[in-house]
């Protein structure tokens, strides 16, 4: 094992590789085409703008260091394990990586009794939370790709997070069932969504319900009483009666506002949308956790999977959740078959216990918990650890950024690029295998969390 | 080395050794004939013991993703069961749906030496081979679930070449690493998402015109001509609802004399007689099975508490997630290919249905009278946790036992079920056919499942206790192709199984409308769809055992 990214990995001098998984986004696209000449990746076909960067990259040469200091990789592993050795409270922080990488991360964490977590956790908690409380009804990409009749896009820039969503599933060319679903409604809900994609001859009707995504948690509400029927003048008092909607409608929804309007939308609009899902044979509620970025925002969520069960009463429809960037299904998904929980785990005790928010490994370095922090950012340069005064041992991908120098760096390879591997996309049930592409002799984390593990 | 386990009482149904007294030797994993000269390195006393094979459990959930959702959704229900690390084994929970590595670990400290998943979606392959190669110490292999994935419904809809159908079954056993092939709810994962909410045997598909009855008979003759060990296994129509064992039985009689596996029988046994228009239908199942010795069946037993159900059949699913206790469950439909539904349930005692569910699971046991037709199965985590085997194994053992147990449930159960008049005990040489050598035949294992020359060295060592429960949950001694795994019930080694897959012929030529259907409508190229046999074994992760198959019939 070295840790050079200076050198070529494997094969030929250029190469031209296919059926290349993305790692750079959760939708893990596998269809790419990308050619090599020395260590410069180019995306030949079905690119997008994330992708290009993510592949394209220079990557610049990297050495193991141990304060700030060039050493050989193994002495780099040594000063690692005696960190976490010596340390009461290890945090292993980012986990961007791999099944593999994420399956090392767990075995180092059980030995050393620390604590697990995602970078993104913070999002695919959004879900998560709803998993654990209510459950949901969930569909995949090809299941949404060929039978959705209408999709609705609730307050994420899908287009924006997700470059090919639209391309490959709302717009594919061609479907199993295009004799049934000839033309698909697409419905936006939020502010300043990127709709210019939900174009070509597969999409019929695009109806946008313009509301800031700091409420849509009201609108949401407005639309889940209406798919159930409810009449909302019930709840037009000056004190709302304590309830389901009250409690969804947490300031706007009184006497005091007595225009036909919710968060700025109007009712005759809600209700419309609201017939087009009820009218629907599959309809898709889509969206993206990294997207829903305010407080509590499981609980916009929650109601769109509500929506959608209620939906299901009489015909079909799904929620379908992206995101899942930087790994992250992968990291939550091995955490939860080989611990039962998902992420944000603590093996201080010697078992697993599990706590959503006191083991959120973001709040535990703003409130000073935990003696040394192994952060692991192997995709992109934007996943630095974040500031801390506990020393860090950084696990990252060459160019990773840094605000200050860590106890220890050791650069890794990234899976699909530098080394083989294998993802979890988005929806959690298709995975899919990541190429070398030989770029260069970047270990893969999981070689290197393992050598630290072996020498603690 | 030589190791030599000596007087032990020897149940190996398969050499129909029936509790003889016997000297077991094993050099290199496997079982030998020692060379006379030859030295032994380990001998170990095990006079009054009782020696089996190590068990096989041929369908248990612990693999693929509706288990790790399942994991996911209940977290107060691992709370109760966290397993901390010790220097050998790693961390884990345990209860309704344990961690891959407590999953190993129990099943070998229950004497258990190979665990069959029966529901893999080919979508899902990849995970659920992930997760099975982070289950330690026991062999794995999985069956793909084909039946309402669009590729076949649409074949069978445009009726292609049947040829061209079996040359689909295999290319989908291998790319997915399967050993067998499981149909759930025939075409009716795929109805539920044309918002059918229920399919009979001979009612159509509202967009391929097909019915259950065409996708049964289709696959299991493939899978017949084939030449696939394992008969097509059919988790059938109607899971769950009163008056289903019409169902099954026209099932029954649909497969015309093709091998076929009826799994988790209890759940489709039921009748609509007696007050409650709900009573057991066990008696007139057992009657049929005897006279279609094409069929074989394992039970699916109910057994008294907390668990989570799991299923590929998203439809029936969805209709029982209204009982869903806590309210929470989770229904996918998935990539044109399958589904999934997982509903946490508390099978009470007190409560009439659930005790007539359990009471209809023993009457199965006890009403089949050919042990090598029906394997010892709760449908872990469905009917209850595999942990409760061994309770399972003492009410199947000890009449006086369940009598006892009869006297804690619903009493009107019992008054629509046959169980109080069943006097049968099961011996132990009965019960090494229903865990051992008979799942170990019909899955076509040939060096699992017994004790005699050449066999794998998977070998559980017990304590003849007259309490079978407390014999069976723990072994005295468990091994694994050879090493000693298990001692008293606590693992003191950690092996890595092997994985089972069974390969039978195919055309190649399949690959080039697969890859243009594959390109056209998937998310996922066709050359991705395939599993390798690295993904399965890197990281030291076992091997891969290729059982055989029988020359493929035109």
């Amino acid at each position: 094992m070295s840790a050079q990214s200076d050198g070529l990995g494997v094969g030929a001098a250029s190469e031209l590789y296919q059926n290349v998984t993305c790692p750079f986004c959760g939708l893990l696209c596998d269809d790419l085409e990308i050619s090599r000449t020395g260590s410069a990746l180019k995306v030949v076909k079905n690119g997008c703008p994330r992708s290009a960067a993510g592949f394209e990259r220079a990557l610049p040469a990297a050495k193991p260091l141990v304060d700030g200091k060039e050493v050989s990789l193994e002495a780099a592993i040594a000063a690692a394990a005696a960190r976490i050795k010596a340390a009461k409270l290890p945090l292993y922080g980012g986990m961007a990586t791999d099944v593999d990488g994420a399956r090392a991360v767990l075995s180092l964490a059980d030995r050393s009794c620390g604590v697990v977590d995602h970078a993104l956790s913070e999002g695919q908690y959004r879900n998560i939370k709803v998993v654990q409380t209510s459950g949901w009804i969930t569909s995949t990409l090809t299941e949404t790709r060929n039978r959705a009749d209408l999709i609705v896009i609730v307050g994420s820039d899908v287009h924006k997070l997700h470059g090919r969503f639209f391309e490959r599933i709302v717009c594919a060319r061609q479907s199993m069932f295009d004799d049934v679903v000839k033309k698909r409604t697409v419905i936006f809900i939020g502010e300043g969504l990127d709709t210019s994609a939900a174009t070509g001859p597969r999409v019929g009707e695009v109806i946008t319900l313009s509301c800031p995504n700091t409420r849509l948690t009201e609108l949401l509400g407005v639309i889940s009483a209406r798919v159930r029927g409810a009449h909302l003048e019930a709840t037009r008092t000056a004190e709302p009666k304590r309830g389901l909607l009250s409690s969804l409608l947490p300031h706007s929804w009184t006497a005091s506002t007595p225009s036909e309007e919710i968060a700025g939308v109007k009712l005759s609009a809600v209700d419309a949308v609201v017939e087009k899902i009820k009218a629907a044979h599959y309809g898709v509620m889509v969206w993206s956790p990294p997207g829903l970025n305010f407080p509590q925002a499981d609980l916009a969520v929650h109601l769109i999977c509500e929506i959608v069960k209620e939906l299901n009463v009489t015909t079909r429809s799904a929620g379908l959740s992206l995101g899942g960037n930087e790994g992250s299904p992968s990291a939550a998904s091995v955490a939860t078959w080989q611990t039962g929980y998902p992420l944000r785990i603590s093996y201080a005790n010697g078992k697993p216990e599990y706590d959503s928010y006191r083991y959120s490994i973001g709040r535990m370095i703003a409130q000073n918990e935990g003696d040394l922090l192994l952060w692991l950012a192997s995709f992109t340069t934007d996943l630095g650890p974040p500031a801390t005064r506990i020393p860090t041992v950084v696990l990252g991908t060459p160019g990773l950024r840094l605000a200050k120098q860590p106890a220890v760096f050791i650069p890794v390879g990234t899976p699909g690029i530098d080394h083989a591997g294998i993802m979890i996309r988005c929806d959690n049930v298709v995975s899919l295998p990541m190429k070398n592409l030989g770029r260069s002799q970047l270990p893969p984390a999981a070689d290197v969390l393992a050598a630290i593990e072996k020498a603690l | 080395m030589m190791i030599k386990l000596t007087g032990g009482k020897v149940y190996d149904p398969a050499n129909k050794v029936d509790g003889e007294v016997r000297d077991i030797y094993v050099a290199d994993g496997r079982i030998i004939v020692p060379a006379p000269e030859a030295r032994v390195d380990e001998e170990y006393d095990l006079k009054g013991r009782v020696v089996m094979a190590g068990a096989i459990d041929p369908h248990t959930h612990i693999g693929g993703g509706k288990v790790t959702i399942a994991r996911m959704l209940l977290p107060e229900d691992h709370a109760k069961d966290e397993v901390a690390h010790t220097e050998l084994t790693r961390a884990g929970t345990g209860h309704a749906c344990p961690s891959t590595l407590v999953t190993g670990y129990r099943y070998a400290e229950m004497g258990y030496t190979a665990c069959f998943e029966p529901a893999m979606l080919p979508a899902n392959a990849r995970q659920a081979h992930l997760e099975m190669g982070d289950t330690p110490l026991v062999d794995k292999g999985a069956f793909a679930m084909l039946g309402s994935d669009d590729f076949m419904l649409r074949q069978l809809a445009q009726k292609h070449d049947f040829s061209l159908v079996k040359d689909y079954i295999a290319w989908t056993m291998h790319a997915s690493q399967a050993i067998a092939v499981k149909v759930v709810n025939p075409g009716g994962i795929s109805a539920f998402k044309f918002n059918q909410r229920k399919l009979d045997l001979d009612e159509k598909h509202a967009y391929y015109g097909i019915t259950p009855r065409d996708i049964i008979v289709t696959l299991a003759r493939g899978l017949l001509e084939l030449g696939v060990t394992h008969p097509l296994h059919i988790h059938g129509c109607n899971l769950g609802i009163p008056g289903n064992v019409e169902t099954t039985l026209a099932t029954i009689r649909a497969a015309e004399g093709l091998p076929i596996h009826l799994t988790h029988i209890q759940f489709h046994s039921y009748g609509v007689g007696g007050d409650r228009h709900f009573d057991s239908g066990a008696v007139r199942i057992a009657e049929l099975l005897k006279q279609n010795p094409n069929v074989s069946i394992d039970v699916g037993q109910v057994l008294f508490g907390a668990t989570c159900t799991a299923s590929g059949d998203s439809m029936r699913q969805y209709n029982g997630a209204k009982n869903a206790d806590p309210k929470r469950w989770v229904v996918m439909d998935i990539e044109c290919d399958a589904g999934c539904g997982v509903v946490p349930f508390r099978y009470r005692d007190k409560s009439y249905v659930h005790a007539l569910m359990w009471a209809i699971g023993l009457e199965t046991f006890l009403l089949c009278e050919d042990p090598w037709r029906i394997f010892l199965t709760t449908d872990h985590p469905n009917g209850a946790p595999f942990y409760t085997y061994p309770h399972l194994i003492r009410l199947l053992m000890d009449r006086s036992f369940r009598k006892d147990m009869m006297q804690k449930v619903h009493p009107d159960a019992l008054k629509n079920s046959t169980l109080p008049s069943l006097e049968r005990e099961y011996s132990l040489y009965e019960i090494a056919i229903m865990t051992r050598a008979g799942p170990a035949r019909s899955l076509g294992l040939k060096d699992r499942g017994h004790l005699g020359v050449g066999a794998c060295a998977d070998i559980t060592v017990y304590a003849d206790d007259a309490d079978r429960e407390a014999m069976f949950k723990t072994p005295k001694l468990v091994f694994k192709n050879g090493e000693l795994v298990v001692r008293d019930g606590r693992v003191v080694k950690v092996v890595q199984g092997a994985t089972h897959v069974a390969r039978p012929e195919y055309d190649k030529a399949i690959e080039k409308p697969l890859k243009d259907y594959f390109d056209s409508y998937h998310t996922m190229r066709m050359e991705n769809f395939k599993l390798s046999d690295e993904e399965i074994i890197e990281g030291g992760r076992g091997e891969i055992i290729v059982q055989p198959t029988k020359a493929r019939v035109s």
